[in-house]
């Protein structure tokens, strides 16, 4: 089974992020990583691949530095990898995030999965793996936290606020986890040498045969017009219990007409 | 005036209050048009009057409701094309999110999800306001393209009463093979809680691993302001509460007028979910805990103590 294993190279969730001056996720001064969310998508291919035969692909688009999260993918046990990188993506929303994405699946061909985390931890969308899924003309089989592959056909378990269902399809297909499927592994000192050696292919537009104009912040369907960073909340009233607290919090509590 | 369609989230025709807000919503904007995609629409008839429909799209083909997403996404392209709204409004359910994902591609219209307010745009269109990382920016977006779509977090506009015809309409729709490629083969409703929908509640009270696995004070204190239960990630993967109650990045994301966190020390992914509250409350042993830099009223100390009391008071004060 070849499975393609979309991941997203991230702004550290625990720094502190900000926006540049054109109003896009500043991308350079925080650390950035393989969006933690992606590491389950990656882990469940691995897991697929082990079970059966076949090759796993890791594909990012994003600057040069997104290698990075390539990087650990490959670290965990992927086979190889690919790189969409072009100046003129800088910028780009979900919709043109897609459009990257399903070329460059077309482009590698012969895949049977594409798998998707849950949601990047920057723009926390959830929409990219259903736009594929329409871009490609697969079926949509998202937000899994169970996941089986038989006979061709793939089957998951999908929950939300108010049912849980069991969704089934043919493959090839597109498929996005959630954070309940797994445990993923760390990269063992076997995975970090034997990924040197991994080969790493970069594209650029031209090489999927997107023109540069349907991406890049001007292409954006929405446009982001001002940015605020929050007020800081003013400081809370903060007492130490000493056998009042309980009642104080009820007070408060009146005080904001809760009760 | 133009119409704006507005996707109705329901549960066989019990319209979640989220609709409310969305047409509401949409009012500001133009004509509100529900579209009510399933069973039910006769039961949901009046709830869709009373917020201001003025027209009812009923879709009632098992197309639809047997496959994931895809189907419903097309029908509303074919209403887009028919009607050329000037907006559509979906909740920010993932299947709210998925489906204007895909509807954005179809219709070639900009997309906006998550917001938590929307108006008419200078330039035509609409624009949005979001919130982002954790609650820490305030986004405006606006979105000229197409017929703009956009997904409203639940609890962000307040509900308005305003009489709607509600004039109905059945719509014929075509789904094609492709989209029918997901079948949903089983489907399990969760067992209500008795409890109010953790999105849609005006109060929240959550506990984390500082309960050590005992929610009782958690619930009482809930039960005693009407509130619905959330847990930490922590709380969850230790098995002591349900991953549908989990608040949080990878949970469910609240807005609530209040919010209560319990033995929970208020990580970035735990904020993700309900830094958006307006009052913020928390309880934590440990005057340290980052969830004290959000909070409007704090107490240092056991929660097995002070939620109890707290309960007590509460229902003293109820009479
Ligand atoms: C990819 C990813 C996604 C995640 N998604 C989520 C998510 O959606 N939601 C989420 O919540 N977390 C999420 N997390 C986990 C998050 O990072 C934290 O680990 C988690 O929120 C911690 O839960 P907690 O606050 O209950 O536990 P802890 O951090 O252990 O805090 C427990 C707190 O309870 C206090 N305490 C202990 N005993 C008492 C007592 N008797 N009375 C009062 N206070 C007491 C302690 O002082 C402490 O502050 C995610 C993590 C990752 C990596
Ligand atoms: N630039 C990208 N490169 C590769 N995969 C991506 C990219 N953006 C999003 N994805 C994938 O789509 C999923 C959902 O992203 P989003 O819709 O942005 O929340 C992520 O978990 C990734 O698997």
């Amino acid at each position: 089974m070849n499975i393609v294993v979309c991941v997203k190279y991230v702004p550290d969730a625990q720094g502190d992020r900000h926006f540049e001056a054109d109003n896009t996720t500043d991308r350079e001064s925080v650390d950035g990583l393989l969006s933690e969310l992606d590491e389950y998508a990656v882990e469940e291919a691995l897991k697929l691949v082990e079970s059966g035969d076949g090759e796993v692909t890791v594909l990012t688009m994003g600057p040069e530095d997104a290698a990075a999260a390539l990087k650990k993918a490959l670290q965990m046990g992927a086979d190889k990898a690919v790189l969409v990188t072009d100046e003129a993506i800088a910028g780009s929303d979900s919709v043109a995030t897609s459009l990257v994405l399903a070329e460059a699946v077309k482009k590698i061909g012969g895949v049977d999965l594409v798998l998707t985390g849950l949601a990047s931890t920057d723009g926390s969308m959830s929409v990219v793996p259903a736009m594929l899924a329409e871009r490609l003309g697969l079926p949509q089989v998202t937000f899994a936290s169970e996941l089986t592959v038989e006979g061709g056909s793939v089957r998951i378990r999908r929950d939300s606020e108010t049912d849980s269902q069991t969704v089934e399809a043919s493959l090839p297909a597109v498929v996005s986890v959630t954070d309940q499927i797994n445990e993923p592994r760390y990269p063992s000192f076997k995975g970090i040498m034997a990924a040197k050696k991994k080969p790493v292919e970069t594209w650029s537009l031209a090489d999927l045969g997107v023109d540069a104009s349907q991406v890049g912040l001007d292409a954006a369907w929405s446009k982001v017009e001002a940015v605020q960073a929050r007020p800081p909340r003013t400081a809370g009233e903060i007492v130490t219990d000493e056998g009042e607290g309980g009642r104080r919090l009820a007070e408060f509590l009146a005080s904001r007409t809760f009760v | 005036m133009a119409e704006v369609l507005v996707l109705v989230d329901h549960v066989d025709g019990d319209v979640r209050k989220s609709t409310a807000e969305l047409l509401t919503a949409a009012a500001r904007l133009g004509e509100p048009s529900a579209v009510f995609v399933g069973a039910g629409a006769d039961a949901a008839k009046e709830t869709l009057a009373r917020h201001g429909a003025a027209k009812v799209y009923r879709l009632e083909s098992a197309d639809l409701t047997d496959h994931l997403v895809a189907p419903v996404a097309e029908a509303l392209a074919q209403l887009v094309e028919r009607t050329s709204p000037v907006a559509v409004l979906l909740p920010s359910t993932n299947e709210g999110k998925e489906i204007g994902g895909r509807l954005a591609i179809k219709t070639s219209s900009g997309l906006v999800t998550d917001a938590v307010d929307v108006r008419p745009g200078a330039a035509g269109g609409v624009q949005t306001t979001q919130s982002v990382f954790a609650g820490s920016y305030t986004v405006t977006a606006s979105v000229t393209k197409g017929s703009p779509i956009v997904t409203l977090k639940p609890n962000s506009v307040p509900v308005e009463e305003a009489a709607g015809a509600a004039a109905e309409e059945v719509v014929d729709v075509q789904v094609s093979d492709g989209a029918k490629a997901a079948r949903i083969v089983e489907r399990k409703e969760k067992t209500a809680s008795g409890r109010p929908s953790l999105t849609e509640a005006a109060i929240v009270v959550s506990g984390g691993r500082g309960t050590g696995g005992d929610f009782g004070p958690v619930e009482a204190f809930a039960d005693a302001l009407g509130a619905a239960v959330g847990a930490s990630r922590a709380a969850v993967d230790a098995g002591w509460y349900p991953h549908s109650s989990q608040v949080g990045q990878t949970g469910v994301q609240v807005s609530p007028q209040l919010y209560v966190a319990a033995g929970i020390s208020g990580a970035i992914q735990h904020r993700a979910g309900m830094q958006t509250s307006k009052t913020i409350v928390a309880v934590n042993k440990d005057p340290e805990a980052p969830i004290f830099e959000l909070v409007d009223f704090g107490v240092v100390g056991d929660l097995f103590t002070v939620l109890p009391q707290a309960t007590d008071e509460v229902n003293a004060r109820k009479g």
